[in-house]
C-alpha cells in the first residue's frame, strides 16, 4: 500500500534500493535513532545509573510487557493476518514456550541464550502438530480445532506433567546469567528483551517480504490459485503454524525469565482471545499491526484506564452505577471501559491502527499537494 | 505411444460429479509449440477439462500425459513445477498484493529462500529477490504494466487484472500455458491487446498454448487448431477452417434444423 507512494524527488535507480526497508538516509537515521532512544530509557529512571527522574520506573515494566507481547502477537499475525488461518490456542503455545524454558533452566541447567531458541523450536513443533487439522478444515471449524490446544496443553501441564511443572502451584524459574552478569532486575532484562523483540519483528518483516511470506499471503488470498500455481498449500499452512508457535515460544521463554515464576492461571483461553483482540485492533496482516495493537491495549489497561480515567470518574461512579457494589467498582469498571473503547475503536477503524498509520504516511509523503 | 511432438496428451478421460458427466471419453493432443483453442457452448466441459489438466480435478477414467509422462495423479503444485501454468475464467489473483508481488509470488517454484534465509534477508535471500525481480520486470515490460507495478491488484480494472493474471502465469516460466477465457468480458480494444500478447508469447517464447475462448472470430484468427466440445464430448478437432465447416459444431452452436 505505502510502497506505491514515494515522496517527490526520491528515485530508486536499482532494485536493491527499491526493496530496502530504509530507502533513504533519513529513513535509516530515524529507525536507528528510535532504537537507540529505546535502549536509553532505563538510564533515565530513578533507578538508572545517573539517578535521573525523567521517566518513571513503572514504564520499564510496561515497555518490557509490550515488547514480549509484540513477539507473541506477531506470531499470531503471521498465522492469522498473513496466512489467513485462525488460532484460538496461541496462549497455550506461549505456555509451552514458558514451561519448556523453565524446565530446561531448572532441570537441565542450560544457559538462557540456548534455552530461548530451543524452547521456540519445541513450541514450533507443538504448533505444527495442532496445525495438522488445517489440511482439512477452514475458518470456524479450524478455530474449534485449535481451541483443542487451549484445553489439552494446560491440562497436560497441570496434571500428567505436574512433576516438572509444579501443577497448579507456581513454578520458580532461575534468574538468567551470562558469565558474571546476572539479569535479576527489570532494567537488566530490558537489554535482553528489547533487542530480541526488535530482532523478531525484523525477522518477521523479512520473512513476509521474501518467498515464504509471499507463499503465506498467496494461501490467504487465494489458496486454490496458489496450489495450481506451484505452492504446496498444506506445507505452507504447516510452516505458518510452526512459525507462529515459534514466535509464541520466544515470548513464552521471555515471560519465564522475566517473571521468574510461572503460574498456569496466566495462560488461559482469555490470553488467546486477548492476543487476537490486540491483533485486530493493531491491524492484522500489517507488519506493524502487532506493535500498534499491543501498545494500545497495554497503555489502555496499564496506564490510561487505571491512572487517568479512573481517578477522574471514580468519585461519581457509585452514583452512576448503583447496581455495582461500591467496593468492587474500580475492578468492575476497568473491563467495562476497556470493552467500550474496543467497540468504539472497531467501528471507527475496522482494519486496525496500522492501516490508519499507512494512510497517514501516504498523506504525509504527498503533502502539501494531495492530488 | 507417446510421440515426441506432443506436449500434452489427454488420453480418453472421463470426469463425473455425482450423476453428471462433465467429461466423457475426451481424447486429443496438444502439439509442441502450437496454439490450440477449445471451444464449445456453455457447460460443454471446457473449464472442467483445464481443471483436469492442471490437477484440480482428477478424472475417474483415462490418463493425462505431459511431455511423455503420466501426470494423472500428480498433485497440482507439482504439475506447476513441471511447467504447466494457467489463468482463470473468474480472475483468481492474490487480491491484496501488488501486481509486482503477484508476479513474484509466481516465481516461487524457481526461488529457494526458506524461513531462515528469508528471516536473515541480507544475504542469499536478498540476492535472490533482486535476481528474480529482474525476470519479473521483463514480463512487466513485455505486458506493458509498468504503471501498475505497485498497485494493489484488487484496485485495478478488470482488463488490467486479466493482464496481471497473464503475467503471473508467465512468471512461472511454463512450457504449457492454459488460458481459460482470457478475453471474456473485455471490450474490443482490450481483446486486441490480449490477442497481441498471446501471439507475442507464442512467437517470442515458443510457448505451447491451450486456450478456451468464446469469441469465434478471435479463435479462428489466432489458433493453429481447434477442439470443439459439447455436453462433455469431443465433437470435432481440426484446423479453424475445418471447424468452421464442421456440421456437428454448427449444430452445437445453432441447434438442429427442424
Amino acid at each position: 500500500m505505502s510502497a506505491n507512494i514515494r515522496p517527490a524527488g526520491i528515485l530508486d535507480t536499482n532494485y536493491a534500493q527499491d526493496i530496502a526497508l530504509n530507502r533513504t538516509r533519513t529513513d535509516k537515521l530515524i529507525s536507528n535513532g528510535l532504537f537507540a532512544l529505546l535502549l536509553l530509557i532505563p538510564l533515565l529512571t530513578t533507578e538508572g545509573p545517573f539517578g535521573l527522574n525523567l521517566i518513571q520506573q513503572s514504564w520499564i515494566g510496561i515497555i518490557i510487557r509490550i515488547a514480549i507481547y509484540v513477539i507473541a502477537v506477531q506470531g499470531l499475525n503471521i498465522l492469522v493476518g498473513y496466512t489467513g488461518q485462525i488460532s484460538l490456542g496461541h496462549g497455550a503455545f506461549v505456555a509451552v514456550g514458558a514451561y519448556s524454558a523453565a524446565i530446561m533452566a531448572r532441570n537441565l541447567g542450560l544457559p538462557f541464550w540456548l534455552i530461548i531458541p530451543l524452547a521456540a523450536i519445541f513450541t514450533g513443533l507443538v504448533g505444527l502438530l495442532f496445525g495438522l487439522p488445517s489440511l482439512r478444515v477452514k475458518g470456524f471449524y479450524l478455530a474449534m480445532a485449535t481451541l483443542a490446544a487451549q484445553f489439552i496443553i494446560p491440562w497436560l501441564l497441570r496434571y500428567p506433567l505436574a512433576d516438572f511443572t509444579n501443577g497448579s502451584r507456581p513454578l520458580e524459574v532461575p534468574i538468567p546469567t551470562l558469565g558474571p552478569l546476572s539479569f535479576a532486575s527489570d532494567a537488566a532484562m530490558y537489554y535482553i528483551i528489547i533487542p530480541l523483540s526488535v530482532f523478531m519483528m525484523l525477522a518477521a518483516r523479512n520473512i513476509m517480504r521474501t518467498r515464504v511470506g509471499r507463499a503465506f499471503i498467496s494461501v490467504r488470498d487465494n489458496d486454490l490459485a496458489a496450489e495450481l500455481l506451484g505452492i504446496n498449500v498444506f506445507a505452507y499452512k504447516l510452516q505458518a503454524f510452526f512459525l507462529s508457535a515459534f514466535f509464541a515460544g520466544v515470548a513464552g521463554a521471555l515471560i519465564a525469565f522475566e517473571t521468574n515464576s510461572l503460574s498456569l492461571d496466566k495462560f488461559t483461553l482469555n490470553l488467546s482471545i486477548e492476543f487476537l483482540a490486540m491483533l485486530v485492533i493493531g491491524g492484522a496482516g500489517f507488519p506493524l499491526g502487532p506493535l500498534f495493537g499491543v501498545a494500545f491495549v497495554n497503555l489502555l489497561t496499564q496506564d490510561i484506564i487505571p491512572a487517568r480515567i479512573l481517578p477522574a470518574v471514580g468519585p461519581v461512579l457509585p452514583g452512576l452505577l448503583p447496581f455495582i457494589d461500591p467496593v468492587n467498582i474500580n475492578a468492575a469498571i476497568s473491563p467495562l471501559l476497556f470493552g467500550f473503547i474496543l467497540v468504539i475503536f472497531l467501528i471507527a477503524s475496522p482494519r486496525g491502527l496500522a492501516y490508519r498509520w499507512e494512510i497517514f504516511k501516504i498523506a504525509w509523503k504527498i503533502r502539501p499537494y494531495s492530488h | 505411444m507417446e510421440s515426441d511432438s506432443f506436449k500434452l496428451h489427454v488420453d480418453h478421460i472421463s470426469l463425473s460429479f455425482g450423476g453428471i458427466r462433465a467429461l466423457n471419453d475426451i481424447d486429443f493432443s496438444v502439439r509442441k509449440g502450437e496454439i490450440l483453442a477449445v471451444i464449445g457452448p456453455n457447460g460443454a466441459g471446457k473449464t472442467s477439462l483445464i481443471n483436469s489438466i492442471n490437477g484440480f480435478y482428477t478424472p475417474q477414467q483415462g490418463k493425462i500425459w505431459f511431455e511423455g509422462q503420466d501426470i494423472t495423479r500428480t498433485p497440482p503444485y507439482k504439475r506447476a513445477q513441471r511447467g504447466i501454468s494457467r489463468t482463470f475464467q473468474n480472475i483468481a489473483l492474490y487480491t491484496n498484493m501488488t501486481a509486482l508481488d503477484n508476479l513474484m509470488a509466481a516465481r516461487h517454484i524457481h526461488m529457494k529462500a526458506n524461513m531462515l534465509t528469508g528471516a536473515l534477508f541480507w544475504g542469499s535471500a536478498r540476492r535472490e529477490e533482486i535476481e528474480h525481480r529482474r525476470h519479473v520486470e521483463e514480463i512487466i515490460d513485455f505486458l506493458e504494466m509498468e504503471a501498475i507495478r505497485k498497485t494493489i491488484v484488487g484496485n485495478l480494472s478488470y482488463g488490467l487484472r486479466k493482464r496481471v493474471e497473464l503475467g503471473r502465469a508467465l512468471a512461472l516460466e511454463p512450457t504449457l500455458l492454459l488460458l481459460d477465457e482470457p478475453m471474456a468480458g473485455m471490450n474490443v480494444e482490450e481483446k486486441e491487446d490480449m490477442a497481441r500478447f498471446i501471439l507475442d508469447i507464442h512467437e517470442r517464447k515458443g510457448m505451447t498454448i491451450m486456450l478456451i475462448e468464446h469469441d469465434m472470430g478471435l479463435v479462428m484468427d489466432i489458433s493453429n487448431r481447434v477442439v470443439a466440445l459439447d455436453f462433455g464430448r469431443k465433437i470435432a478437432e481440426g484446423t479453424p477452417d475445418e471447424i468452421k465447416q464442421n456440421e456437428a459444431v454448427i449444430k452445437a452452436y445453432l441447434g438442429q434444423e427442424a
